[in-house]
């Protein structure tokens, strides 16, 4: 077999999508990432012409979400074509082959496609121990990612665990979980966050890479800019209720059913960046906000433990789980209180002498 | 027979400039709004009508007023910490700063004579004494925390170019979370220190009649002439 890399477009035409589908999934695509309309050409050309990105990717301490919602893209072409049929050389939970077969393929796309493949990382990385609690083909997953990251030309990490450290970084992290960015440095590093991310989000940061060949603008965070540069709360359609003080107060209450904003039931959306409030969720079906759920602020980093999850404030380190800086704050306003008082007597003990001796003073002159 | 308390002449000192003085009453009236308006944002009323959001907008007006009291209160302070390098010698930035180690003994009196009250012996400093002075740094590294967090969570509500210059911030306390957290437990302590400070000012007026309540509306304190040597 010698002949010209695949494209994208050819992976399509063999997968028997028309091509009306494959320009309604490039001009998708491009709307996500931000492109005006002119720049869709750009999106169609290079996914006609550029071969596809190899891609290995990898999974460490984590729950297969990611892996769940980017199956249940919206797009066929989505999951279809830049998923399982096409992209991936190496994935443990949907590839076909398994055991030593599968560390030949994988040992094999590294070697070949040295310093051109993609590495996606998902899951946490576990030091803990020794690294013991995750290990896949006789060798900890730090060992495993550091291998595959060493001929990356970029890693883009999957979700909260990988971007982050996730639920399995939740205190007391008894695993030693760290994220993909505490563990490798001098390569670029894109963190598509969430829990998991949006289907629509991880392909758009891949067809990114594929058309524009650099990596996309990031956010302190490290999260592509295109998809997480606004709060949920700033394309949230209950935000008028927000500013018109409009406010659910309890899950049951009238103020529910009539739609009100969530924001005192812990609503995270003010704290939390991501695109929820307008790609959604489900073929755009819904989001957590729509179906009534406060956002618990899953694409920023600990959300695990900035809870509770349906109060405004957190609880205050090293206090009881309901304590907020409130309750904290009366209290000291009370004990502040109380020692006024005291200084208070002592002060008028000590001005009745003060007293009595310019009363005297006062005798004495006279 | 004429009934004095003092026995010596008094003399007045002019201590706080009419700047000095304009900055800390503006500064007590927007920290006393962004108290309340910051704590209603952090939790707001539950008012239960059966009406549509376009009726009604008190809660976007809460936070303008926060936003706007913000920036005035930012300033304001930007003022002051210009006028501790070119105002007179009581409100000079070194005052704040304990660098000297006559600063630490008096502020060891001032504990011993004025919270404990174990020692008799009165503080004769004109302006500030110096555990007030080191208060008031304090303050003021709140006042920039304050400022830091407020602008850093305001740069991503506004299209205005001023909060975004404070955008850096708040990643490195961790998210925008964790800069409200921090923004919001600071208010208590703005709230701890009005309470103190203003039974403070009462305290010592109280015990030491030497006019500090009214010396920052007009400037002037009273002191008693052969006492001037010790400060
Ligand atoms: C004495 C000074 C201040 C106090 C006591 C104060 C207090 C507060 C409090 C308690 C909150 C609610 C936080 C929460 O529970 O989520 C808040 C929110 C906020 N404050 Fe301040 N604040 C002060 C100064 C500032 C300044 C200088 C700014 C800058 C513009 C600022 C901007 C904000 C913003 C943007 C919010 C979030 C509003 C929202 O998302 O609706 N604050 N403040
Ligand atoms: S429901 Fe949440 S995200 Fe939506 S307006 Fe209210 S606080 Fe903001």
């Amino acid at each position: 077999m010698n002949e010209k890399p695949k494209t994208v477009y050819d992976d399509v035409k063999s997968n028997g999508h028309s091509r009306r589908d494959f320009l309604k999934f490039c001009s998708m695509m491009a709307a996500f990432m931000g492109i005006k309309s002119s720049g869709v050409g750009q999106v169609v050309e290079a996914l006609e012409t550029k071969p596809r990105i190899p891609i290995i990717w990898l999974h460490g301490q984590e729950c297969t979400g990611c892996s769940e919602s980017f199956i249940r893209s919206s797009h066929p072409i989505v999951a279809d074509i830049i998923l399982d049929k096409i992209s991936l050389d190496y994935t443990e939970t949907l590839m076909a082959a398994s055991g030593h077969q599968a560390e030949a393929s994988l040992k094999q796309t590294m070697e070949k496609y040295k310093g051109e493949y993609l590495l996606i990382v998902e899951g946490a990385t576990t030091v803990g121990d020794g690294g013991v609690y995750c290990c896949i083909g006789g060798k900890t997953f730090e060992n495993r990612l550091k291998e595959a990251a060493e001929g990356a030309k970029a890693i883009i990490a999957w979700g909260n665990c990988a971007s982050a450290g996730g639920v399995q970084k939740a205190n007391p992290n008894p695993t030693g979980a760290k994220a993909v960015h505490e563990i490798i440095s001098g390569k670029p590093i894109i963190n598509v966050q969430g829990c998991p991310p949006i289907a629509e989000v991880m392909a758009g940061v891949v067809v990114h890479l594929l058309v524009f060949e650099r990596i996309p603008q990031l956010d302190a965070h490290g999260r592509p800019k295109a998809f997480y540069s606004r709060r949920v709360h700033d394309t949230c359609y209950r935000r008028p209720n927000f500013d018109a003080g409009l406010f659910v107060e309890s899950f049951d209450d009238e103020n529910a059913k009539r739609g009100y904003c969530l924001y005192k039931l812990g609503c995270k959306g003010p704290v939390t960046y991501n695109t929820c409030g307008v790609i959604k969720w489900n073929n755009g079906v819904s989001f957590p906000i729509q179906s009534g759920h406060p956002c618990i602020g899953c694409s920023e980093a600990n959300f695990w433990d900035n809870g509770p999850f349906y109060q405004h404030l957190s609880q205050f380190p090293g206090f009881g789980i309901e304590t907020t800086a409130d309750k904290i704050g009366v209290g000291l306003g009370v004990a502040t209180g109380v020692g006024i008082a005291a200084h208070a007597v002592t002060t008028n003990i000590r001005k009745r002498k003060l007293i009595q001796k310019s009363k005297k003073d006062d005798d004495d002159d006279s | 027979m004429e009934e004095t308390v003092h026995k010596s002449p008094i003399k007045i000192k002019y201590i706080w400039e009419l700047p000095v003085r304009f900055y800390h009453w503006l500064n007590a009236l927007s920290i006393v709004v962004l108290c309340i308006t910051g704590y209603i944002i952090g939790d707001p009323f539950a008012i239960q009508k059966g009406t549509e959001a376009y009726m009604n907008y008190w809660f976007g007006t809460v936070r303008f007023v926060h936003f706007a009291a913000g920036y005035i209160f930012f300033f304001n302070f930007v003022f002051r910490l210009y006028w501790g390098f070119v105002g007179n010698k009581y409100s000079r930035w070194y005052n704040y700063v304990p660098l000297k180690k006559a600063q630490w003994v008096e502020i060891w009196d001032v504990i011993k004579t004025d919270i404990l009250q174990i020692k008799c012996k009165p503080i004769h400093s004109l302006g500030h004494n110096a555990l007030a002075d080191i208060t008031y740094f304090f303050t003021f590294i709140a006042f920039v925390l304050q400022s830091l967090t407020g602008f850093g969570i305001y740069a991503a509500m506004s299209n205005s170019w001023f909060p975004k210059l404070f955008s850096w911030f708040v990643p490195l306390v961790g998210g925008d979370l964790a800069a409200r957290q921090i923004h919001h437990i600071l208010m208590w302590f703005f709230i701890i220190f009005a309470i103190i400070h203003v039974y403070l000012v009462f305290y010592h007026d109280y015990i030491e009649r030497r006019g500090v309540t009214s010396s920052m509306i007009g400037g002037w304190k009273f002191v008693e002439s052969e006492e001037e040597g010790e400060c």
